[in-house]
C-alpha cells in the first residue's frame, strides 16, 4: 500500500475511483493489480493469434528450402496475379461491406422497432445467425439452383425478357461472387449492429420531439451522429468478413476470378512451384497489412466521432 | 420501459395525453414491411430453388448415410464447449474493462478484430505449425480456435451490450443494497445483458455448426466437412444435407430464444408483459403505455 487511496478502494471494488480515470492514477502497484483482471484474455490471444500470427510473418521473410532471410517472397505475393488478386479482392470487399452495411442496417431496424420477443424478431434474429455462418459448397449451391445458367430465377428472369447473362450477369465471375456473398453479409450486418442500436435512448427521441424536432432532425443530429461509430465499425467487420471469404467463392468460382484467399488456399493445398512454398505466407502477411490500414483508418475517425460518447 | 422497444412509438402512436398523435406516422411499418419482404424474397429464393432440386424424398435419406451421426454428434459438442469456453472468456473480460479499465476498450475493440483480420485459412496454418502434439490429436483443438474466432462477435456484442447500461450506477446500486460481486454480476448484470448474451450464443453456435475451413484443413469431420466430402458421392442427398443443416440449427437456435425470453419475463416482470397486453389491445399499433 504505497499511497492512501489505495486503501480506499478495494481492489475488488468496481464501482469505486478506480474505476474511473483521477488524479489518483500514479499508483503503479494497483494499476498492475487492475491489468491481471484481463489476464486471462490476454494469455488466450497470445497462444490463439499471436504466436500463430507471428509464425505466419516470419515464413513470409524466410526462404522456403533454406530458411535464410529473403525478400522474393514478399516481392512475388505483390506483383503479377497476386498483384491482381490482391485488387479484386479490395473491390469485393468494398462493395459487399457497404451496400449489405446499408441493407442490414435498415433490416435490423426494422426488426429493433418491432415488439421484443416477437416472433418475427425472434426469427430474423436466429436466421441471421445461421445465415451469417452459411457459406462454402452449400451456399454455392443454393446460388447455382437459383441464378445459375440453368437456375429458377434466371429462368423467370429470361421469360420477362430480361436474362441475366446476356445483361451483364454473371454467377461464376465477380458479379456473382457480390451477389452470393451478401447471403452472409446482411446478416452478420444485423447481428452485428442490433446491439447497437439498443444504445439508441429513447429518451433522446423524445427529447428531440418535445424540441420540435421531426424524424428526419432527429437521425441527422441525434441517431446518425450517435450511430455512425458503431455503423462503421460494423462495415469494417463486414470488409473484413469478405476479405478473408474462402470457402464460398472457391466453390462457386474454382479460382477462376483470382482473389487472395483463393490464392493462399492453393499454396496451402500444396499446388505451388518448389521453392515458393513460403510465398502464401507473404500474400497472408499482404492481408493482414491491408486491414491494419484500414482500423487505422477507422480508429482515427471514430477518435474523432466517439468523443462524447465517454 | 416499453419504449425501448420501439422508438418510432415516440413519434406520437400513444394515446397517453403527453404524446400527440401524427398524420403519416402508419407509413412506418409499411416502410418496414417492404425492406423485410424484399430481403426475405432474397433468401428464401434461394432455397426454395434448392429444394426444389433435391426434392422431398432425399431428406429422410440423410439421416442414414454412413457418418451422419459421428459428425453431427463432433459439431454439436464443439458448439456446446466453444459456447461456453466463449461467454466464461469473454463476457468478465469485458465487463471488467468496462468497470476498472474503460481506457482499454478500443484496444480491445483492435484486438477482437483480429481474428477476423487474420482469415481463417491462414491462421489454422500457423496453429498447426506452432500447438503441442497432445492438442493436434484431439478435436477440441478445434473449439479452442473457434473461442478465438467467435471473440469479435461475443465481444461486440457484449460490448454494446454494456454501452447501452448506465454500468456504474446499477453496480453501486447493487452494492450499496449489500449485494457481492457474484449476486450483481448474476442478478443485476446478466438480466440486463440478455440481448447480449443471446446474440453472443446466436452467433457462437451457428459459426461452429457452419465453420468449414479450419475443421477441413485440421482433418476433422464436422458437419461442414461431412457435407462436403458426401457431395462427391451423392449430390442431391448432399443438398439435402446442407438444407437440413441449415434448418436444424435454425431450429435450435430458436429454441434457445425461446428460453432465454422465458426466463426474461420471469424476471423482467410486468413490463413485458404490460407491453404484450397493451399491445393486443391495440391490434397492429404501438402504444408507448410502460
Amino acid at each position: 500500500m504505497a499511497q492512501p487511496t489505495d486503501t480506499v478502494v478495494a481492489p475488488d471494488a468496481p464501482g469505486g475511483s478506480g474505476a474511473r480515470p483521477g488524479p489518483a492514477l500514479g499508483a503503479r502497484l494497483r494499476s498492475a493489480r487492475t491489468l491481471l483482471g484481463v489476464l486471462p484474455f490476454t494469455v488466450y490471444v497470445v497462444l490463439g493469434l499471436v504466436v500463430p500470427a507471428v509464425a505466419i510473418a516470419v515464413g513470409a521473410f524466410q526462404d522456403s528450402s533454406t530458411g535464410g532471410f529473403t525478400l522474393s517472397n514478399v516481392k512475388t505475393a505483390a506483383s503479377g496475379i497476386y498483384l491482381h488478386g490482391f485488387e479484386t479482392t479490395l473491390g469485393v470487399s468494398v462493395i459487399t461491406s457497404i451496400v449489405p452495411g446499408i441493407v442490414g442496417f435498415l433490416v435490423a431496424y426494422a426488426i429493433f422497432t418491432a415488439k421484443r420477443g416477437s416472433v418475427l424478431r425472434r426469427c430474423v434474429i436466429t436466421a441471421s445467425g445461421v445465415f451469417a455462418n452459411f457459406g462454402g459448397v452449400p451456399l454455392a449451391f443454393l446460388f447455382i439452383a437459383t441464378l445459375g445458367s440453368t437456375g429458377m430465377v434466371t429462368a423467370w428472369l429470361t421469360d420477362i425478357g430480361l436474362n441475366p447473362y446476356t445483361n451483364g450477369f454473371d454467377l461464376y465471375t465477380f458479379s456473382g461472387i457480390v451477389v452470393v456473398y451478401m447471403y452472409f453479409q446482411i446478416p452478420l450486418m444485423v447481428l452485428v449492429i442490433l446491439p447497437a442500436l439498443e444504445g439508441l435512448r429513447p429518451a433522446w427521441r423524445e427529447a428531440a420531439n418535445n424540441l420540435g424536432a421531426g424524424a428526419w432532425q432527429y437521425w441527422r443530429y441525434v441517431g446518425g451522429p450517435v450511430l455512425m461509430p458503431s455503423f462503421l465499425g460494423c462495415v469494417l467487420l463486414l470488409f473484413g468478413s469478405a476479405f478473408s471469404a474462402y470457402a464460398t467463392a472457391e466453390a462457386l468460382t474454382s479460382g477462376s476470378v483470382p482473389l487472395t484467399a483463393i490464392q493462399i488456399g492453393s499454396f496451402l493445398n500444396g499446388n505451388v512451384l518448389a521453392g515458393q512454398q513460403n510465398v502464401g505466407k507473404a500474400l497472408g502477411l499482404g492481408m493482414i497489412v491491408i486491414i491494419a490500414i484500414v482500423m487505422a483508418a477507422y480508429a482515427v475517425l471514430q477518435r474523432r466521432s466517439a468523443q462524447w460518447l465517454r | 420501459m416499453a419504449a425501448v422497444i420501439g422508438d418510432e412509438l415516440t413519434e406520437g402512436m400513444a394515446p397517453g395525453p403527453s404524446r400527440r398523435a401524427r398524420p403519416g406516422i402508419r407509413q412506418f411499418p409499411v416502410w418496414r414491411w417492404v425492406i423485410l419482404i424484399v430481403v426475405g424474397a432474397y433468401f428464401i429464393i434461394p432455397l426454395v430453388a434448392a429444394l426444389r432440386f433435391t426434392g422431398f424424398s432425399s431428406f429422410p435419406a440423410v439421416v442414414h448415410q454412413e457418418g451422419f451421426s459421428a459428425a453431427f454428434e463432433l459439431s454439436v459438442k464443439l458448439a456446446v464447449i466453444t459456447t461456453v469456453l466463449t461467454i466464461v472468456l469473454m463476457l468478465p473480460t469485458t465487463v471488467y474493462v468496462h468497470l476498472r479499465l474503460p481506457r482499454l476498450r478500443r484496444l480491445m475493440e483492435g484486438i477482437t478484430i483480429l481474428p477476423i483480420v487474420i482469415p481463417p485459412v491462414v491462421l489454422i496454418v500457423g496453429v498447426l505449425q506452432v500447438a503441442p502434439g497432445f492438442l493436434k490429436s484431439t478435436p477440441y483443438l478445434l473449439a479452442l480456435m473457434y473461442v478465438v474466432l467467435a471473440m469479435p462477435f461475443a465481444y461486440r456484442a457484449f460490448d454494446a451490450g454494456l454501452r447501452a447500461l448506465d454500468l456504474h450506477t446499477l453496480v453501486e446500486a447493487s452494492q450499496s443494497l449489500g449485494a457481492g460481486w457474484r449476486s450483481t454480476l448474476c442478478r443485476v448484470m446478466l438480466p440486463n445483458l440478455r440481448t447480449a448474451m443471446l446474440s453472443a450464443t446466436v452467433l457462437t453456435v451457428a459459426l461452429v455448426l457452419g465453420e468449414f475451413t479450419m475443421a477441413s484443413l485440421d482433418l476433422y469431420q464436422t458437419f461442414p466437412v461431412w457435407i462436403v466430402a458426401f457431395d462427391q458421392t451423392s449430390g442431391p442427398i448432399s443438398v439435402a444435407a446442407s438444407l437440413l443443416a441449415l434448418f436444424v440449427t435454425w431450429i435450435f437456435l430458436l429454441a434457445i430464444t425461446m428460453i432465454g425470453g422465458r426466463g426474461s419475463r420471469r424476471r423482467g416482470g410486468a413490463e413485458v408483459s404490460l407491453f404484450s397486453v397493451s399491445r393486443q389491445n391495440t391490434g397492429n399499433q404501438r402504444t408507448g403505455g410502460s
